[in-house]
Parts: C-alpha cells; sequence; structure tokens
C-alpha cells in the first residue's frame, strides 16, 4: 500500500512551491494588472483549444426534425434512442387532469407555475412534476448572480449587446430582447416577494461585473443567488396550494392525432408506478445535459442534468438549435478530490482574483467570455504545460483567491462567498490565505428547444422555458443570464400556456402516436436496438459491485 | 493535437464520470451504512461512497454540491458518544462512520398571502406560535450541516428581530435537520423563510429598479433596439467591440480594478 498523501494547509506537499511562487508574485501582479483583454484574432487562435472546437466528440443526427445537424455524441446517443416503455404496453386511461403540466422544478418551472396562476389558472388545475424534489436543481446551485440593466449608467440595449457579442452574435434576436428588457421587472418582481439581493448601505443594489460584460450589472445574494431566488419562489408556490408531484420524472409526452401535445407520462421513481397526466399546455423546464459528462469532463450540475426533456420534446417534433455548443465554465474545482467540477463561481474573478499557472504568472485577462477564459486554461494546462498535477493526474491552475481580501479588505470572502468559503473549510483549505486549483468544468448547455419570445414551440402545446431552450444564448451563455433566462420565460411560458389553454376548448384523445412513428424512423436508419432513453440518473456505482450485481427479487 | 488533449483530459476525469475503479485506490477505510459495514476509498465523499458500495440515489441526492439540503446525513464515529449532523456530498469519509441519510423532514408550512403580512416581529408568532416552546438548548445549532446558529435566530425570531433572521439565517438550506431534532418540534427553516420574507419586503425596490421598469413599458428603448437590428453584423461588431474596450468609463468603483485592461487606471 503507498504511503498516505501528507496535507499541508489541506494540500500535498509537492504543491507548495508552487503556491508559494504564487504568493510572492502577488503584489506586483496587484500593482500591474492582468494582461489586457484578446483582441478578436486572439479569441479566434486560443479556441482551437475549446473542447467544442476541438476535433471528434461530435456527429450529425441520424434522425427527427434536426436531421443532419451536428450535436455531441453523448447527446446524439439518448435522441437517436428508443423509448423505455413500449407504446403498445401502456394503458392511457387518465389518472390527473390538468388545464397546465410543468415538467421541471427549478427556477423556470416554479416561476411558470406562478405565472400561469397570475394569468387565470386556479393553482388545483396547475400540476407541477419534478424528477426529484422541488427545488433540487441547477437553478439552486447559481452563486454568481442574475443580470438586470437597471442603473443609470446602464441600459437593456448595452446588456443585449454584451449577451449578443459573448454568443458570437448567434442568439435569437427576439428572444435575446425579450430576455434584457424583462430584466428589470423580475428583479422588481423578486424583490417585492421579498429576496434579499445585496445591497449597499444607501440601500441601492450592490452589482458587480461579470464575464464579457460592458457594465457592472450582476445582482447577487452573497454566492447563494440561485437559492436564494427559488426558495422565496417555491415558499410562494406552497402558498397558492398548486398540484405537485415529486420524483415523478416524464418519461414520455402525449399528443392528440393532430400532434398538439395534450399531456404526458409520468413514472414514480419510487414505486414504478406510471400516472397519464391528461393536460391542455405543457411547459417543458427540465433542464440541461450537464451529466452527461460531454467530452469526459467533470460537471457543476445537479444531479438530475440527463437531458430528458429534450429527448421528449424531440419525440413530438420540437425543432432544436445551437445544440452543438457546450458550456465549459472556465473554473470549476480541480483539487481536493472530493470536489472536483464543483462550480467556482466567476463571482471571485469579478472581485480580483487572477488566474495564475504554476509560476505565478497570470496568463490571461479574468473576465473573457467563459469559452475563451475556458480554452486559455486547457491551453495554460496541456499545451504550454504550465499547470499543477493533482494527485488523481488532474490538470490546474491557481485561482488567486487571496487577492480579493488584498484588494477589498479582509473578511470579504466571508461575506461575498460564504457558501465557497464554507466548502473549503470543510476539506481543509483556507481560500482566504492559499489560491485554489481549478480547471474548465461542464456547466451549461447553450442550444436546445428553439422558441419564440413567449416560450412558444414550433409543436402545438408545447412551451419551453430555461437551460432546455435554446436560442437566447445563442452559442455561448453570459453569467448571469441563466437565473434570468429561468425567470423571465419561466414567467413568459406560464403566461403563454395560461392564455393558450383559455381559448382552446378541447386538448384531443391522448395517443403516443409521435413515439410510434419516431420508432420507425430509428429502425429504418439502422439505429441499435438497445439504445434506450431518457435515462433519468446518470450510475457512479463502484465497479467491483457492478461486476457481481444481479437481480433476484 | 486538440483530440489528443480531450482523450488526457476524459482519462483524468474516468473516476468522477462514472463509477470508481479499485484498481485506482491506495487506502482505504470502512463505514457501516444503516449498519452494514463497506469497504470505501479513503479519499472520497460520504456520497461517493455510498455509491461506490453499491447504491444508486433515487433520494438522498440532488445538487452534490451543498446548495440544496437533499443529502442531510446523520452520523457516529465508533469511540465517539456525539452525533453529528453533515452533507453527504461535502463531507469526507472517516474510518468507523455509522451513518443514515435522512432524505426527508415532514413539517408543517402555515400559507400566508405575504402581501397581507405586516412587516412586523408579531407577525412570526402569529403564524408559528411554537416558536415560543423554544427551551434554549442549542441542539438545532448543532444539527446543522451549515454551522448556522440556528438557536440564536429562533431567539431573535421571538424577539421580533426580523432582520437579525434574516441575516443569521441566509446561508440556510432547508435540510431539516434542525427540526428533526428540536425537542420544541419548531419547525425553522419555515419560520426563517417568512422572516426573510417579511424583511425583504420591508426594503423599498431601489428607485433605479423602478424607473427602468416604466422606462421600458413606456418603450424608452424601442428606437435603439430597433436601430441596432437594422446594423449590419459588421457594425453591431464594432459596436459591441466599442462597449467591450471603453466600459462606460466606469473605473473608479471597487469592481473596476479587476476590468483595468489597458485602458483604466483604477
Amino acid at each position: 500500500m503507498a504511503e498516505e498523501l501528507k496535507l499541508v494547509r489541506g494540500y500535498p506537499e509537492y504543491m507548495l512551491e508552487s503556491i508559494e511562487r504564487v504568493h510572492a508574485a502577488r503584489a506586483k501582479r496587484i500593482e500591474e494588472g492582468p494582461p489586457p483583454a484578446m483582441s478578436m484574432e486572439e479569441r479566434e487562435e486560443v479556441l482551437r483549444f475549446h473542447p467544442d472546437h476541438a476535433p471528434g466528440g461530435k456527429r450529425p443526427l441520424k434522425v427527427g426534425p434536426n436531421k443532419g445537424d451536428i450535436a455531441p455524441n453523448e447527446v446524439a446517443d439518448l435522441l437517436e434512442a428508443y423509448p423505455l416503455v413500449d407504446p403498445a404496453e401502456l394503458d392511457l386511461t387518465v389518472d390527473i387532469d390538468a388545464e397546465v403540466l410543468i415538467l421541471g422544478g427549478g427556477l423556470a418551472g416554479t416561476t411558470a407555475a406562478l405565472w400561469a396562476n397570475e394569468e387565470g389558472i386556479p393553482p388545483d388545475r396547475i400540476l407541477l412534476a419534478t424528477k426529484l424534489r422541488h427545488g433540487d436543481s441547477n437553478s439552486i446551485m447559481a452563486q454568481g448572480g442574475t443580470q438586470a440593466a437597471d442603473k443609470p449608467y446602464d441600459s437593456p440595449v448595452i446588456h443585449f449587446l454584451d449577451a449578443y457579442g459573448g454568443g458570437h452574435f448567434t442568439n435569437k434576436t427576439d428572444v435575446l430582447r425579450a430576455l434584457v428588457e424583462d430584466a428589470p421587472f423580475i428583479m422588481k418582481w423578486l424583490t417585492e416577494l421579498g429576496c434579499l439581493f445585496d445591497r449597499d448601505e444607501n440601500g441601492e443594489f450592490v452589482e458587480d461585473w461579470g464575464g464579457g460584460t460592458s457594465r457592472p450589472r450582476m445582482h447577487a445574494a452573497r454566492d447563494y443567488t440561485g437559492m436564494e431566488e427559488l426558495r422565496v419562489i417555491r415558499d410562494e408556490f406552497r402558498n397558492r396550494g398548486f398540484m405537485l408531484l415529486e420524483f415523478y420524472p416524464a418519461v414520455e409526452l402525449l399528443t392528440s392525432p393532430e400532434g398538439r401535445v395534450n399531456g404526458a407520462i409520468l413514472w414514480n421513481m419510487e414505486i414504478g408506478e406510471y400516472k397519464v397526466v391528461r393536460a391542455k399546455a405543457v411547459v417543458l423546464a427540465t433542464g440541461g445535459f450537464g451529466r452527461l459528462h460531454i467530452r469526459g469532463f467533470p460537471t457543476t450540475n445537479h444531479y438530475g442534468a440527463t437531458a430528458d426533456g429534450l429527448v421528449l420534446a424531440y419525440r413530438a417534433g420540437a425543432v432544436f438549435r445551437d445544440l452543438d455548443t457546450v458550456q465549459y465554465h472556465p473554473t470549476g474545482a480541480a483539487y481536493p478530490q472530493q470536489i472536483v467540477g464543483l462550480l467556482i463561481t466567476e463571482k471571485v474573478r469579478g472581485l480580483g482574483a487572477h488566474v495564475v499557472n504554476r509560476e505565478g504568472e497570470c496568463f490571461v485577462y479574468p473576465l473573457e467570455p467563459r469559452d475563451v477564459e475556458a480554452a486559455a486554461i486547457i491551453r495554460e494546462c496541456y499545451e504550454r504545460e504550465l499547470g499543477v498535477v493533482t494527485p488523481t493526474g488532474m490538470h490546474g491552475v491557481w485561482l488567486d483567491s487571496p487577492m480579493i481580501e488584498e484588494i477589498h479588505g479582509e473578511g470579504t470572502i466571508e461575506r461575498r462567498l460564504p457558501a465557497m468559503f464554507r466548502m473549503y473549510k470543510r476539506f481543509g483549505i483556507d481560500m482566504r490565505k492559499d489560491p485554489i486549483l481549478v480547471f474548465p468544468t461542464l456547466h451549461y448547455q447553450n442550444g436546445g428547444v428553439e422558441t419564440d419570445p413567449w416560450g412558444r414551440t414550433n409543436v402545438e402545446g408545447l412551451f419551453v422555458a430555461g437551460e432546455v431552450s435554446g436560442g437566447v444564448h445563442g452559442k455561448n451563455r453570459l453569467m448571469g443570464n441563466s437565473t434570468l433566462d429561468c425567470l423571465v420565460f419561466g414567467r413568459r411560458a406560464g403566461v403563454a400556456a395560461a392564455r393558450y389553454v383559455k381559448e382552446l376548448p378541447d386538448q384531443g384523445p391522448l395517443t403516443l402516436g409521435h413515439v410510434e412513428k419516431f420508432v420507425e424512423e430509428l429502425r429504418t436508419a439502422g439505429v441499435p436496438e438497445g439504445r434506450r432513453s431518457p435515462i433519468l440518473l446518470p450510475d457512479y456505482r463502484g465497479k467491483r459491485v457492478l461486476a457481481r450485481m444481479i437481480d433476484l427479487l | 493535437m486538440g483530440q489528443e488533449i480531450m482523450e488526457r483530459i476524459r482519462e483524468a476525469n474516468e473516476a468522477v464520470i462514472t463509477g470508481i475503479d479499485d484498481a485506482d485506490i491506495a487506502h482505504w477505510v470502512s463505514i457501516y451504512i444503516m449498519g452494514k459495514a463497506y469497504r470505501v476509498p479513503a479519499d472520497i465523499t460520504l456520497m461517493q461512497a455510498i455509491e461506490y458500495a453499491g447504491y444508486r440515489f433515487v433520494r438522498g441526492a440532488g445538487c452534490r454540491a451543498g446548495f440544496c439540503g437533499a443529502c442531510a446525513t446523520v452520523y457516529r464515529v465508533a469511540g465517539d458518544w456525539r452525533l453529528k449532523a453533515a452533507l453527504a456530498c461535502q463531507t469526507r469519509v472517516e474510518d468507523g462512520m455509522y451513518l443514515v441519510q435522512i432524505p426527508f423532514a415532514p413539517a408543517e408550512k402555515p400559507s400566508y398571502r405575504i402581501e397581507e403580512e405586516a412587516p412586523a416581529g408579531t407577525t412570526l408568532l402569529k403564524h408559528f406560535p411554537e416558536i415560543a416552546r423554544c427551551v434554549a438548548c442549542n441542539t438545532c445549532t448543532k444539527a446543522c450541516p451549515q454551522e448556522l446558529e440556528v438557536m440564536d435566530y429562533i431567539q431573535a425570531a421571538l424577539r421580533g428581530d426580523l432582520k437579525g433572521v434574516a441575516e443569521l439565517s441566509f446561508d440556510c438550506i432547508q435540510c431539516g435537520l434542525c427540526s428533526i431534532r428540536c425537542p420544541a418540534e419548531i419547525v425553522h427553516y419555515h419560520v426563517a423563510q417568512f422572516a426573510r420574507r417579511l424583511y425583504g419586503r420591508s426594503l423599498p425596490v431601489p428607485g433605479h429598479v423602478v424607473e427602468r421598469v416604466e422606462e421600458i413599458e413606456s418603450g424608452v428603448y424601442a428606437e435603439e433596439f430597433e436601430r441596432l437590428m437594422s446594423l449590419s453584423r459588421e457594425e453591431i461588431e464594432e459596436l459591441y467591440k466599442k462597449e467591450q474596450r471603453e466600459k462606460g468609463g466606469l473605473k473608479s468603483d471597487d469592481a473596476s480594478r479587476v476590468t483595468r485592461n489597458g485602458q483604466g487606471e483604477g
């Protein structure tokens, strides 16, 4: 057996030399500032190292509405897959009848429920079904903030321009305009519901810079922004008496013979029983695909981020866009092993921390758009070989967190970044005193189901909101625009679904015709029979146990 | 070259993205999951250890990063009489741990219309009279995996100090362990949620937000948006670059120090 690794201040002894170099170079780095932001040409050059641009990893889809479009292999494997249950084996007798069915219990789904209600649908006619607990989502983990151009030095037009450029001018402009124009309203709405955003001594919102923003407009609640937003609107949800089903993922949508979405099959993950829900409209707010570990990256995402919504919508005929790009957050934890891949919020850089190599040099402007920043870190580690290698073989670079205390004064980290401070403390590292080791981590599904500015899709009866949608961020999202996306389009999808429902006399009979048709298409395309989706949960069981597991009961 | 780098990254992450392979493990500990012994790798979290042992979570795992409270766990270590609380995703395994997850806390939550509730201390007692049963035993505080001063915020609630409750409870992830252990049967996290919302509503929406909402609703930016959308791609790119470069001339506040990119001073 190997010697147990000796840790000093939470780090293996061999890393200390590099840490000391980071300390030694700090004063000079603060004095000189980071290198200038990259030119467009330099950005292009470094993006070769981004996982989206590196060769391999993607393929054209063989079937469905986006046949021929490029998607990551891991996503294509799920879209080109057979249903979990044979449509012929299901009894479609209705168990629950609702006006609006919302799939997903994060910020987007919860907001949709509240606004469908505001628009006149009674809470006991709105069902929210979620795979895990209500609130277990990527939303609740959002740390950095929510963008809204509400200060006199800012405007929605500048917010638009920042997001458009950050998205490489590929964003769907009508949807993006809705995002930025609704943002101040959303801040007002949340504040009136009792959300506590950081304020200064005059009661004004504290607003920080984010990567790729030309004005500081990031509203935060310490580094628990998503949690604060979600727990407030979830409390409001609980007060109003909606129907709620937890641990009930949707495994298939239902459609009328004309192809209108009119319900879903939900599955009780604990018992195995399915329920047939009839609804006049379905709001898909199922989040993204981080747990697919695209290109072998660790992820910041919650346990349930397995792209179920994409699978279901695709079978129902929904058109996607920008599915070929994946957002890797530049700074995931690379050490210690227990937290590999977890998010180190961009706010750490927003507050002044440099990204520094093994030698203590700041090698990149800290607030490039995320794809550029991530690519620069990969280049530093794997081409220039100037990263630090961890005991498990990961490469990483330093994020010089002690700079925050130097710049803003002692106590800033505990006050502004309590979640992160707490996490590192749990593993023996004091981020106020020592830098932390980071490497890009799979963070966000940039693309998804295409919508109009009201969350409507090309499929009648199907509305989408949040990460499962595509277009608003184009091929790269900026920090602080995802919680905003969930809130803006959760509201818009909820309102639009309610209005649609009021006009629709009858949702028609429930069928799985679209699934049967899709299965035919899969067979014709020669997709291997064994491949099934949605996968619902990832599988991290130990390899030794799996090798000896038998199912007897 | 890019492809080779991607392969190296995938290899380095193998244990994180699939299950752990025994061949990679040098150090082991023994833990007891609901009383049954399992030998697990030494350098992983409780959550990873439960998975290594062969469990596939339905309940008991959520965000896996310390924000959602789904993985609340209680444990004892051999030879220690204390009952400890932890988040399974944020705690490293120790040899001899006896653990069980508590993935659900039965809790009563009163319904209220927040806009009709006075932002006064007495409002808390109206909906949560049981907080008066607090015996100040501090068990809730000891049970908190976030290390919050839970009892102190219940005492603040009793005094009607909404701001105090809001500040002391702010980092609460609502896992429910405090309420499971409380001899007075208080549901602390619902009390705190109500107090934070009352306090939050007592703070006015900043004037600049209200003004901006009114501007947008009256269509102040419509013309500017239309002009922007009528520009060519090259013209929009130029505008974008200019804003990125000049950053509206902002440089004096503290945040701008980090945005210095050759132009600013800060």
